[in-house]
């Protein structure tokens, strides 16, 4: 809740509690779905296309582990700002502003990759050589989008479920447009991944292939972001999220097998467009267009959910004053925070204009892992600070403590692959969470509240 | 424990800590790329006059390739582009010290900070 003026008197002006489970889902899947139209193929140029369907098991495993990990502790702290109110009621505020930065990056970065992706996918329709600017719709892309968040969330996240569903639609439609059960017709998955070529780098592949599995799922843990918009945090958050993780299952599954089966695997590796060029393969104009409007589709929808979580991330950081507390107003109307979109924009603009599309991706997934690491550390504490009985949580998640190990043993494997490659870009960003860190706790803290971040009516923390 | 109240910070400071902030954001991302560093783990085995034999594709490859528009003129830089995966230890000590460091002094510092919070929340008067 803000403040803001209008007039002479003063008013209280919060987010709106508009939103349900299907916008949860809408804003968890909507992130995601892009990752199975471009960016999850990387892992078969890391390691092959069986590596890349060993890390689509694996990462559905740690991103169950993120799922209902996440859920436990949402839906008992229902703020906006997801795993960044949970750092500062679990953690500390020194880790929510670094779990708030991870948010930020990892959105902005996403959404960097998804106009790119916009403008190229565009450009390469055209033929590339028709005088088609890329920039002018990767920044069009951009503007737009954090327009319709500036608008209002209700509307944004309709139109996000509508082209959400359209693009999941067109993943099942080409599924079974090529005749799955009669391989040999169309899908050719046995001559394309040979025993010779499955793992072409071996184990080794296979590790440095989690680098780009991420990417099958990275940011439904965005769905916490509604937390203070949804009409029941308790019952909304864990049956949106929970919904998205089945529902991206079944896409990257499918999009696994529809790609090996039609693409030999160092194109599959290589290209921008996987479905796209999938649909191409198969030499129906109707599912070549097709997969490339929901390739375009898919995209808009992820850098709309991104600059609605970014925003909201950096506007938790303002309304506590880890920012200045310019950040943390409500547009009186619209009742969104616009000054957080706003000023993230251009910041998304610059890198859209230097970054190319792996780059951005990779610079996603690296703050992506320092969250997912945190998370597995955050729940063991959790669960030591309020043991199960002490207060009253939305949803408990099973078989304690085995999902936040996975969690982290995943962690630790996929900070290896990303040192596989972009080893020091991964030292130069630890390098900048220490500077800001450092920055954090001896200057930036004496400006934050203490007492009154702990907003939840909890009883005392044990060992406290 | 005493209730703190954080002093008001004046608003050029409140930019002047914006601009840090961002000035940081853009040294930490956009300058490995200005270096080149990122990505460049990986070495094109060229191939002179490149056949689809020479690439060895498969009869089924071959069609998917050129179903898709491509010769082996232009698909020899796709297949043959590939990773080295040598694991250069001095780097992968300095990023798993710095990584090590990092979350030793985040989790200690945040504690010190969440001992102030939960100090004033419960036991203030």
């Amino acid at each position: 809740m803000t403040t803001t003026s209008m007039g002479s008197a003063p008013q209280k002006i919060s987010l709106s509690r508009v939103l349900g489970p299907i916008h949860v889902w809408a804003l968890g899947v909507g992130i995601v779905l892009v990752g199975e139209f471009d960016g999850w193929n990387f892992a078969a140029d890391k390691g092959g296309a069986l590596a890349a369907l060993i890390v689509l098991w694996f990462c559905g495993l740690l991103y169950s582990a993120v799922a209902m990990i996440d859920s436990e502790v949402t839906s008992t702290i229902a703020a906006a700002g997801g795993q960044y109110a949970q750092a500062k009621h679990i953690v500390g505020p020194l880790m929510a502003f670094n779990v708030a930065l991870y948010m930020v990056f990892a959105y902005t970065m996403l959404e960097v990759s998804d106009a790119i992706l916009f403008g190229d996918a565009i450009v390469s329709k055209s033929g590339g050589d028709s005088g088609i600017n890329h920039n002018s719709f990767v920044a069009a892309s951009i503007i737009i989008l954090a327009f319709l968040n500036y608008r209002g969330v209700l509307t944004n996240l309709n139109f996000n479920f509508a082209i959400t569903a359209i693009a999941f639609l067109s993943i099942v439609i080409l599924f079974f447009s090529v005749m799955p059960w009669s391989q040999g017709t169309v899908l050719k998955l046995n001559e394309l991944v040979t025993p010779e070529n499955a793992l072409p780098y071996g184990w080794i592949g296979v590790i440095a292939s989690f680098h780009w599995g991420i990417w099958y799922f990275l940011g439904i843990e965005g769905t916490t972001q509604a937390a203070e918009e949804v009409r029941s945090p308790a019952r909304a958050l864990p049956l949106g999220t929970m919904a998205g993780m089945v529902t991206l299952l079944i896409a990257a599954t499918m999009t696994w097998y529809v790609c090996a089966s039609l693409l030999p695997w160092q194109l599959l590796g290589s290209t921008y467009f996987p479905l796209w060029d999938a649909g191409r393969a198969t030499q129906s104009p109707l599912l070549e267009n097709m997969m490339f409007i929901t390739t375009l589709l898919a995209a808009l929808a992820s850098a709309n959910g991104c600059i609605n979580d970014a925003a909201r991330a950096w506007f938790s950081l303002g309304r506590d004053r880890y920012l200045p507390s310019w950040f943390s107003a409500v547009h009186p109307k619209y009742r969104t925070p616009y000054r957080s979109i706003i000023f993230l924009t251009p910041i998304a603009l610059a890198f859209a204009f230097v970054a190319d599309l792996n780059q951005a991706i990779t610079f996603s997934i690296l703050s992506g892992v320092l969250q997912y690491t945190f998370m597995s550390i955050n729940i063991m504490m959790f669960r030591k600070k309020w043991p199960l009985g002490s207060i009253q949580r939305g949803y408990t998640h099973p078989l304690h403590p085995i999902p936040a190990i996975m969690l982290f043993a995943l962690c630790m494997v996929t900070f290896f692959a990303i040192f596989l490659g972009y080893g020091v870009q991964l030292t130069a960003m630890v390098v900048f969470y220490i500077v800001v860190s450092v920055w954090f706790h001896f200057y930036r803290y004496q400006y934050v509240r203490r007492g009154a971040q702990f907003t939840m009516p909890w009883p005392k923390p044990q060992g406290y | 424990m005493a209730k703190y109240n954080p002093p008001d910070q004046p608003i050029v400071m409140q930019l002047f800590d914006i601009a840090c902030l961002v000035a940081a954001i853009f040294l930490a991302l956009w300058f490995p790329l200005y270096m080149g560093w990122a990505g460049i783990s990986k070495n094109l085995e060229k191939i002179d006059n490149p056949t689809w034999d020479a690439l060895k594709q498969n009869p089924t490859m071959v069609a998917q390739w050129e179903k898709l528009g491509f010769t082996p003129e232009t698909a020899h830089a796709i297949i043959q582009n590939k990773w080295v995966y040598t694991i250069d230890w001095t780097q992968l000590i300095i990023m798993t010290v710095v990584l090590l460091g990092y979350f030793i002094f985040l989790f200690m510092a945040s504690d010190r900070e969440y001992r102030d919070v939960i100090d004033e929340k419960f036991n203030s008067k």
